[in-house]
């Protein structure tokens, strides 16, 4: 049994294959084949929205990507409640759920459509105006209402299950739409053989061949011809044909990103198919034949349910087989509506009347409507739609006044005329020409290597469309480097139009009973509600630019980006101005074409596979001990590693005592590598590093600051001279990266002539950091060739010799004010010498320890970590490291920013110590410090605290801080204030522990 | 996405594998702690910002990772060539006719 709209014998579909759906929980039947929207006609279901703002009943505008009305929420589960779908677009299955938004409790009484009887609240601008006051309201009171009073669907509150694929490609001819004119340029320029990609977003090829009853190509119905030609070019190995495929980007370069909808219309779509593909594709030459959209005409209450583009209600009845309606007016600005009439009438469907605002026009397709026995009304215009949750009369009046005429009718067909769909072209940054003779936008100049053709380029009539689109096709094909390899490219192959419609001009703007003067709601963006009156309301209030009057009113800034409004709120703007169009301008069109969903856009870049996770050589010992990590960009490092009963704290204790009184091992892995190596190694260091270096030995090794050219501290870190021209260079762990590229840049650009190469070597060697007391005892049994007597390996020292029958490059240094070793071995070895260092540091009562211990041993000795205790503006001298400036050398890179007046002011901030007066209380890193705490707010902040920890080994808690003039303030008292109470404290040296430095060789 | 030819690889590659590295032709004072304040102003803090053709350092950084220079349009983002570092400015730019 079929659906009561659905005429038998009409359309393509099959209609013995039935689909059953519901829709707000009433079921219904469709066809195989229909979209959501022609199902729902079929069943005579035009209510299906409330619209934005007013909450006005809304029904279908369109039978395509352009619809501002019937947007549903189309739930598949809990996970898959997609919103805003348009429910002409998408394609029904079996068992599809889809329901209305924007409306409470029900669609058909809606409490939010008060909105529309307080509508002069609501008026143009209404949200700059209403909600100024008070500014604290804004965020706690006014955006909250207004998202769930005006909400677009309901955002599902489960992560997405479905997962996204993703393609590059390149091809040389890249065709945008399949319509007649996509098809054709598609088979020119596939007959030379070079790649070609068609895409369109219609899960079927023929644009508006699929109503277009008229036309004719090679002897076959229009559409017929367009599925054989598809056939045809798929079969072709040099053509990729995308259908349901939204080209939504035109960048750069001929690069477009499109969307392809995988298995959003199937009916259990499996684990194995993505849901949408997002295509990158770089092509050579584009060909656009994005075709021509419909406007609607601009009348009193023209957004009831039943009122639509008279190409939606062909495309419906000759493609889907559904009438729109049993009694259907007509109201028209040119001549395609007429074909609407026809169509309907030889259908069955009863045309109550024909309504053209044109005086005498003339032609075919009037002739034939006439023939019918259609009533036709030319000179006069539908001033008003009677009806609420659907249309039920045209009240019909001379367009220049006079007595009124009320039919009665159950939808009516509108046309103002068409707009080309140059929405690629503008975001190709090609500018678009306006036309005075069809007053229409078209591409004028280009800015890519693309082509218009058909209707996007203002091109009339099927047999023009195809004759350039053929010629585009062929010439695309050859610009690209293909050859003619058929000899029968040109327009002898071209596909012959035996039969063709014309469509006329149209109008622009409000119609008759909407204009200057009127207060009807005459709606030009149905998305946003924005009428006629809203937009001459925004001229009168100053707003004289297009880009204004669209933010002021929000035409055209809703999803469908006013692909059916901009031209209408253009000419009412420029009408309201009294300037031309093309003096007025037209809005900017941006990427998207239509809404985009994140997930195509993320693809698989999500979860695990979000960023790259790299891992030390000995994650999986630590991981097995239980240790806790911790991000360290994209580095997952031990951070602690807590014995049965521990929490952090207790842990990190243990850790920090179990080092200074024993030893400790550490994964230092992370730390940036670099070798610098060459003739001109000594002098390259000379200009990257403060410090001198010419004269330090092989076998030394020695703090180094590097610096911007603004004189800032950039990075640090120890760095050994294994030889003359060799030196091993350590960087933080977070600016082993950009201080490659630094170094790399003053190379290559600044310092050419030096004979110097530099090599990460970051991921080449393990570096196990072994500390404490027993650290020599734990590592010399495993070490061959490597003297390890304080004599023979003093503090700052570094050989090369071998460990565990392995390479290494033992350091001898310390992060912690202990004696210390770090033990650097090839990256495969690492987690076997940790193994053979653990083993005997067990013998010593070693502890391992992560990297709060590390900053808690650093922080008790003041050793500064880059990036915390230094933001970007502060010095060597600010952090007490004057002495590793080398005071004679005439140039590094930063000597000459570092002199700069504000880099020695007295006043600047330096790095000090911080003590609490109450011991047992640790500062909070961040935190403000001020002289005097009873001043008034805002109070004058004289630095904060970078570093802050408790400390076993001492006792209490310890602190870093910025302080202004800090090294002249110490023993001063200075304060903390919190939230909970200003918190003492007292100035002190940066070394809490061992301030005399004897345990480095203890 | 752009595409920008790397003119040590001799071929046209995504703009991703690359980075800006700020103006081009400005050099490094050899002498640079002797500089006054205004001539070191000028060398480290004042850029051109032109609106139009601009000379600008990029590195072909997930690539060969050198250093070239580049000229571009600020306006249409387009790069008009591409030479190597320690070249001179181009005196006359591919299909300028001014
Ligand atoms: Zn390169």
């Amino acid at each position: 049994m079929n659906a009561s709209f659905r005429i038998s014998g009409a359309g393509r579909l099959n209609q013995a294959k039935t689909a059953s759906f519901s829709f707000d929980g009433k079921s219904y039947l469709g066809t195989e084949g229909d979209t959501l929207a022609s199902a729902l006609l079929a069943n005579g279901v035009h209510l299906v929205g409330r619209s934005f703002k007013y909450h006005r009943p809304r029904g279908f505008l369109s039978a395509g990507a352009e619809e501002p009305n019937a947007l549903v929420q189309i739930v598949r589960d809990d996970a898959r409640k997609t919103p805003n779908v348009r429910a002409t677009v998408q394609e029904l299955y079996d068992g599809l759920t889809a329901n209305s938004q924007n409306r409470w409790p029900s669609l058909a009484f809606d409490v939010g459509a008060v909105n529309d009887i307080a509508s002069p609240m609501f008026s143009a601008g209404f949200y700059y105006k209403t909600f100024m006051w008070p500014k604290s309201a804004w965020l706690n009171f006014y955006e909250p209402k207004i998202r769930s009073a005006a909400g677009l669907g309901v955002s599902p509150d489960r992560p997405d299950p479905d997962h996204y694929a993703a393609r590059y490609a390149h091809c040389d001819v890249l065709v945008l739409g399949g319509g007649a004119a996509g098809i054709a340029a598609a088979l020119a320029a596939a007959e030379t053989g070079v790649r070609v990609i068609l895409a369109d977003e219609q899960a079927e090829f023929g644009g508006s061949l699929r109503f277009e009853s008229g036309a004719k190509i090679e002897g076959e119905n229009g559409f017929d011809w367009a599925q054989a030609a598809i056939a045809k070019l798929k079969a072709l190995d040099n053509v990729r044909v995308l259908s349901r495929t939204t080209a939504f980007g035109y960048y750069a370069q001929n690069f477009v990103g499109l969307v392809e909808r995988v298995s959003d219309h199937l009916k259990s779509p499996g684990r194995e198919l993505a849901r949408e593909r997002l295509w990158q594709v770089r092509a050579k030459r584009v060909v656009l034949a994005t075709g021509a959209i419909e406007r609607h005409m601009v009348f009193a209450n023209n957004d009831r349910p039943g009122i639509m583009l008279a190409s939606a209600a062909r495309a419906y009845l000759n493609h889907y087989g559904v009438a729109v309606g049993r009694n259907v007016g007509i109201y028209t600005a040119n001549d395609s509506a007429y074909a609407a009439a026809i169509d309907l009438r030889k259908a069955g469907v009863n045309i109550a009347a024909i309504v053209d605002l044109r005086d005498n026009p003339s032609g075919p397709v009037i002739d034939e409507a006439r023939g019918l026995g259609i009533e036709i009304n030319f000179g006069r215009a539908v001033v008003s739609a009677g009806g609420k949750l659907r249309v039920s009369s045209m009240t019909v009046q001379p367009k220049n006044g006079g007595g009124e005429r009320t039919i009665a009718v159950d939808a009516i067909l509108m046309s103002a005329g068409w707009t080309p769909s140059v929405h690629l072209f503008s975001q190709s940054r090609g500018k678009v020409a306006f036309n005075e003779e069809t007053r229409r936008f078209v591409p004028g100049a280009y800015a890519q290597d693309c082509m218009s053709v058909g209707a996007c380029n203002g091109t009339d009539g099927l047999d023009a469309t195809i004759d350039e689109a053929y010629a585009a096709g062929a010439q695309a094909a050859r610009d690209a480097g293909g050859k003619d390899s058929s000899g029968k490219m040109g327009q002898g192959a071209r596909p012959k139009v035996d039969g063709s419609e014309s469509w006329s001009r149209g109008m622009l703007g409000a119609a008759p009973g909407a204009g200057p003067g009127t207060t009807v709601k005459a709606f030009v963006d149905f998305q946003n509600d924005v009428t006629a009156k809203d937009i001459r309301q925004a001229v009168h209030e100053g707003m004289h630019s297009i880009e204004h009057v669209k933010r002021f009113t929000t035409n055209g800034m809703a999803t469908d980006q006013g692909k059916t409004s901009n031209m209408h709120g253009l000419a009412i703007a420029a009408e309201t101005l009294g300037k031309p169009i093309p003096q007025v301008g037209l809005t900017t069109f941006r990427a998207p074409y239509t809404p985009v969903t994140f997930g195509s856009i993320v693809g698989h870049a999500r979860g695990a596979l979000f960023d790259p996770t790299r891992r030390t050589a000995t994650h999986g010992w630590a991981a097995a001990q239980g240790a806790v990590f911790e991000d360290v960009g994209q580095w997952k490092r031990a951070w602690y590693f807590p014995k049965a009963g521990e929490d952090m704290h207790a842990a990190v204790n243990r850790e920090c005592v179990t080092v200074r009184k024993a030893a400790g091992l550490f994964d230092a892995s992370t730390l940036g590598k670099i070798e610098v190596v060459g003739p001109d190694a000594a002098k390259f260091m000379e200009l990257l590093y403060t410090n001198p270096w010419e004269k330090l030995e092989p076998g030394r090794c020695r703090y180094g600051i590097m610096l911007r050219e603004d004189g800032f501290i950039y990075d640090d870190g120890v760095v050994g001279r294994l030889a003359p021209d060799r030196f091993h260079v350590t960087t933080t762990t977070g600016g082993a990266p950009r201080v490659m590229h630094h170094m790399e840049d003053y190379l290559q650009t600044e310092f050419p002539h030096l004979n110097v190469w530099l090599t990460s070597i970051t991921e080449q060697w393990a570096v196990i950091a072994v500390q404490g007391p027993s650290a020599r005892k734990i590592i010399e049994p495993l070490v061959e060739g490597i003297d390890m007597s304080d004599e023979a390996l003093p503090h700052m020292s570094v050989r090369e010799g071998k460990i565990c029958g392995v390479p290494t490059r033992l350091f001898r240094m310390s992060f912690t004010g202990e004696r210390g070793f770090e033990v650097n071995v090839p990256a495969d070895y690492g987690e076997a010498v940790w193994e053979a260092l653990w083993a005997e540091g067990q013998k010593h009562g070693a502890t391992a320890y992560g990297t709060e211990t590390m900053h808690v041993l650093r922080a008790e000795k003041g050793y500064i970590i880059v990036g915390q205790d230094t933001d970007g503006t502060v010095t060597p001298n600010d952090a007490g490291l004057d002495w590793a400036v080398g005071k004679k050398k005439t140039d590094f890179v930063g000597i000459r920013g570092m002199m700069r007046a504000d880099l020695v002011a007295k006043s600047r901030k330096q790095l000090v110590g911080l003590k609490t007066k109450d011991p047992k209380v640790v500062l909070e890193e961040g935190a403000q410090i001020v002289e005097d705490p009873k001043q008034s707010i805002p109070m004058k902040m004289i630095g904060h605290v970078t570093s802050s920890y408790w400390s076993e080994n001492c006792g209490r808690s310890i602190a870093l801080a910025l302080v202004a003039g800090g090294r002249d303030r110490m023993g001063q008292t200075l304060y903390v204030p919190m939230p909970n109470g200003t918190i003492e404290v007292e100035v002190t040296g940066m070394v809490f522990v061992d301030e005399k430095g004897e345990r480095l060789n203890g | 996405m752009l595409l920008i030819r790397c003119p040590y690889c001799e071929e046209e590659r995504p703009e991703l594998e690359f980075r800006n590295a700020g103006e081009a032709h400005i050099a490094r004072p050899t002498n640079i702690a002797a500089e006054s304040d205004d001539d070191f102003e000028k060398f480290f803090f004042i850029r051109s910002n032109p609106k139009g053709v601009i000379y600008e350092r990029w590195r072909h950084i997930h690539g060969c990772a050198r250093f070239f220079n580049a000229v571009r349009d600020t306006v249409t983002d387009k790069f008009v060539m591409t030479y190597k570092a320690g070249e001179p400015k181009p005196a006359k730019l591919p299909g300028a006719s001014k």
